[in-house]
């Protein structure tokens, strides 16, 4: 494993320890982040027909750099009837429950920030860090787009946590374990080992179970969406009624840090798909490594597939940001209460019986 | 033990210190020119009118119930399912009759919030 | 000093000082958050006591969970400021602490004491296995069948609480 690596490396557990656990940060988050906004401009560009940024830079590239140095020079306003203490921690408390999440993704079969048994419910508890962040920011704003904003953007987080949770447990009752590195483990060789195509089952189970593991993707894929407020379920921040929700009031670095943490917590959900659905660290067709007999390949391979897998399917939710149009409140909750909830339900009561055989 | 969980301490740890040096960042290089105008509280253009704590709709409640009912429902269900196999080696199949039975009082609520009209948004 | 002990110290100053801000504090906001803060403390007491299940129980269901409650109750009634809710009535802070006086002295005898000697146990290896969530399931589901099935009725009595108090915004 890499932590201990890094600890032999510089002869002190802490520094070692300390190292490996910014490596995501710098390694992946921060150029994925500026490369994610990129993207989406260049996506939401692509699908309006139009050519997006293409100023700074071979096509626009260092857009995002540009953006990041505009954005440090400008005035960090705290307005005067905000409650000052909570209208700077909340940028805070958002960061570091992103953070948090990523320090339990399985980056490989060697890094991970800490393999702990309860993985990916971990990761659901520290998401409410962004609920107690967001209501932090929308009630010391004291502004009547950001409160509105932070309760119907807490409203819909939890809400729509129950047909994730949902979603999860019914794959885990075939999986039988919540550790990321475990279940990306067990999802070895090929493609068709992965959890959505029936997992390492053999026989007549495996084919019955590749149509209630597709719901049970979908179903926790649109949650996840409201989970991160992407469209169609932007009701939190939608522009032409809230201004830009619980983040109204904020200026300059603390504003790119929610935007930060929001393409963050995409990456995050993505990557719980795709630890548990798409087959996490594995490559879906063997290692270059192996056939070349070069051991240090592999893990470099892991770390490739896991981020291509997870970037990809920031990629779609990019794609469904510019191509659906928003949900009402009330759509919103029947969505939630009345279809998601029962069938994930019905989905986990298929699961069980399949389970038994 | 506790070891296992020093990353996750480290890693907040950098997540603060990170964001600490990001805002610090932007306290040098901006500027620090406040009026009242400009910190005033952002109402489209116009004068704020009270303040934005008003109290909020009773519907925020039910979801809030909802939530914690159905959650800790769910969260009953992840040591059942993650231990399945073994348990019905254990127990056979009494221990679907006993998550069935759990689910079906529960669902006996969600009907009756269905019938109710607590889940419409209106 | 172990790593247990100075985990157990920093958690316990933290837990403390949160618990008695919330009380002290005037605002309820503020006594929300620092509620979430103790909790989050709890939950490290219990990952040092190797219950790894319940800890992340206590950050989904209490902080996610009872936390956004807590919040919509105070956004519902406006409780901006607590003067408006206080009492001017003294006997009822008289009783309390009496009350208080004597929980301590309880506190006291118990631990220094009652259970001076029990105070010094090391952490067996079975317990390691007790907290985890296989563990607790077997027990769960078999020992604790009776408790687990009312808490579907205690969930179920919650739910319809819940709309009974609402109710006449539905009808």
């Amino acid at each position: 494993m890499i932590p201990d690596y890094l600890a032999e490396f510089f002869g002190n557990k802490f520094i070692g320890y300390l190292i490996a656990a910014a490596l995501p940060l710098f390694l992946w988050i921060l150029p994925y982040a500026l490369y994610a906004v990129y993207a989406e401009r260049k996506v939401s560009a692509f699908m309006q027909d139009r050519i997006g940024p293409n100023r700074v830079g071979p096509k626009g590239l260092f857009q995002t750099i540009a953006d990041i140095l505009k954005l440090i020079q400008k005035e960090d306003i705290v307005p005067a009837s905000a409650d000052k203490p909570l209208f700077v921690m909340a940028p805070y408390v958002i960061f570091a429950g992103t953070f948090a999440a990523f320090a339990a993704l399985p980056f490989s079969s060697i890094y991970i920030g800490s393999n702990i048994n309860l993985g990916v419910f971990y990761i659901m508890a520290v998401s409410s860090f962004s609920v107690v962040g967001i209501l932090m920011a929308g009630w010391a704003g004291n502004n009547k787009y950001s409160l509105y904003g932070a309760m119907r953007s807490v409203a819909q987080i939890v809400s729509y946590e129950v047909p994730a949770l949902l979603a999860i447990v019914s794959a885990v009752m075939v999986i039988g374990s919540l550790n990321l590195n475990e279940i990306s483990e067990m999802q070895t060789a090929y493609f068709w080992n992965w959890w959505i195509f029936g997992g390492p089952v053999v026989g007549i189970k495996k084919f019955l179970l590749i149509i209630p593991m597709t719901i049970a993707f979908i179903i926790f894929f649109i949650a996840s969406l409201a989970e991160v407020n992407r469209t169609p379920f932007d009701i939190p921040e939608a522009e032409s009624e809230l201004v830009a929700g619980f983040h109204t009031e904020y200026t300059g670095m603390k504003f790119a840090m929610f935007f930060l943490a929001e393409y963050g917590n995409m990456f995050v959900v993505s990557a719980i798909s795709v630890s548990i659905f798409f087959g996490g660290w594995q490559s879906p067709f063997g290692y270059l490594g192996n056939s070349l007999g070069i051991s240090w390949l592999i893990p470099v391979e892991q770390v490739f597939w896991f981020l291509f897998k997870g970037s990809l399917l920031v990629l779609v939710q990019m794609w469904l940001r510019w191509t659906l149009p928003r949900l009402r409140v009330d759509q919103l909750m029947t969505v939630c209460w009345k279809y998601l909830t029962p069938y994930a339900f019905i989905n986990l009561v298929l699961i069980g019986i399949i389970t038994l055989f | 033990m506790i070891e296992q969980y020093i990353p996750l301490i480290l890693a907040i740890l950098i997540a603060l210190l990170f964001s600490l040096f990001l805002l610090k960042a932007s306290s040098w290089f901006g500027p620090q020119r406040p009026n009242p105008e400009k910190l005033s509280t952002y109402e489209s253009g116009m004068e704020p009118v009270r303040t934005a704590r008003e109290r909020f709709s009773v519907k925020f409640y039910i979801v809030a119930i909802m939530f914690i009912i159905f959650d800790i429902e769910v969260v009953f269900l992840y040591p059942w399912a993650v231990n399945l196999k073994n348990l019905i080696d254990l127990m056979g199949f009494f221990i679907i009759a006993e998550m069935f039975i759990f689910i079906i009082i529960l669902l006996a609520g969600y009907l009756y919030l269905l019938k109710k009209g607590a889940l419409k948004w209106d | 000093m172990t790593l247990e002990q100075i985990t157990f110290i920093i958690l316990a100053l933290i837990g403390l000082t949160s618990a008695l801000m919330l009380i002290i504090q005037k605002n309820p906001v503020y006594s929300v958050l620092l509620l979430i803060l103790h909790f989050f403390a709890l939950a490290g007491f219990y990952l040092l006591l190797n219950a790894q299940f319940i800890a992340v129980l206590q950050i989904l269901v209490y902080a996610g969970a009872i936390m956004v409650l807590f919040v919509f109750v105070i956004m519902l009634l406006n409780l901006s400021n607590e003067e408006a809710l206080k009492d001017p009535f003294n006997l009822r802070k008289i009783i309390a602490s009496i009350f208080g006086v004597v929980l301590i002295l309880q506190f006291g005898v118990f631990f220094f004491i009652k259970a001076k000697d029990d105070l010094n146990v090391t952490i067996s290896p079975n317990s390691i296995e007790a907290g985890s969530i296989k563990k607790i399931s077997e027990v769960l589901f078999s020992t604790y069948l009776i408790p687990f099935e009312v808490t579907s009725f205690i969930l179920l009595v919650g739910i319809i609480a819940a709309i009974v108090l609402a109710k006449r915004k539905f009808e």
